[in-house]
């Protein structure tokens, strides 16, 4: 095999951090992150999940991200090889900068989430007029 | 065979017992899958990507995860009782002004050649790709279903 083909990897699965209240495996997705002067972009691999499936949430600097994959067989099915598993896509940031939270924006295409988290205006230095009494 | 990995509890994250024997549970099955099946296929192949196959009475179906991958970049072909995917990931240049925190996502080509145990009607296989989850359907050739063979008394 050449090395400029795609290796394969196992998909990771999430350890320990709290209980959930739905079974099944939770996987933690690649992702890219890169930064530029006005905003921080997310990348995330979640093969399988439909956009009205992505949950986003921001708390404070928290940011949490994850997606629900249904299920891919009926019930006639019967498994001939399983190589992979699917489930909930799970991941948690902590952010450095100040994001505008009402500015964020996400996309799901080809199952690659895409969030993008404009940075806040930094606050304007302000001058303040001293008036006589 | 299946490597079962060992995850030693950390510290900072209470043990949960359940969640451990779900897991446990989980690999118990899969493990006993695969050596209860006779096919040689069963063991995962270490190629990109990960298939998981399935039958039903009329059809066989292959699954891929191909998270961004173009589905005009992927290409399928058969050969008698063979599938093979070609394709490739590409990932665009987000602009010289940004700087990488993390790159975990990788863009290349990948090449994966599977064979199904029995025959299916090559002129009607059918390919989806939605939400980068690739579906192959191929319909079992009339050989290859199930029949019933009613036994006449004589």
């Amino acid at each position: 095999m050449s090395d400029k083909e795609l290796q394969v990897r196992d998909k990771r699965e999430l350890e320990g951090e709290g209980e959930r209240t739905k079974p099944g495996p939770v996987f933690v997705p690649a992702v890219d992150i890169f930064e530029s002067e006005a905003e921080i972009t997310l990348l995330a691999d979640m093969p399988g999940v439909a956009s009205e499936n992505v949950s986003i949430d921001l708390h404070e600097n928290q940011l949490t991200v994850s997606g629900e994959v249904g299920l891919l067989t009926s019930d006639k099915e019967e498994y001939l090889l399983q190589e992979f598993e699917t489930g909930t896509f799970h991941r948690q940031f902590t952010l450095s900068d100040r994001i505008d939270q009402n500015a964020i924006t996400a996309t799901v295409k080809d199952g690659v989430l895409r969030l993008v988290l404009p940075k806040a205006q930094k606050a304007k230095p302000r001058k303040i007029e001293v008036r006589a009494g | 065979m299946t490597i079962i990995k060992w995850r030693p509890g950390r510290s900072g994250h209470r043990f949960d017992p359940f969640s451990e024997m779900q897991r446990l549970q989980r690999e118990m099955h899969r493990i006993y899958d695969t050596l209860t099946d006779s096919q040689e296929a069963s063991r995962p192949a270490g190629v990109y990507p990960h298939l998981n196959i399935t039958e039903d009475e009329d059809n066989y179906y292959v699954r891929a995860e191909l998270p961004g991958v173009n589905p005009e970049d992927i290409e399928i072909t058969t050969q008698d009782n063979d599938l093979i995917i070609n394709g490739e990931r590409k990932i665009p240049l987000e602009g010289e002004k940004v700087s990488y925190h993390r790159r975990e996502r990788e863009a290349r080509s990948f090449r994966r050649i599977t064979s199904l145990p029995n025959h299916f009607d090559s002129g009607k296989v059918a390919a989806v790709c939605k939400n980068g989850l690739l579906t192959i359907t191929l319909p079992k050739a009339a050989a290859a279903k199930a029949r019933q063979i009613d036994v006449k008394p004589a």
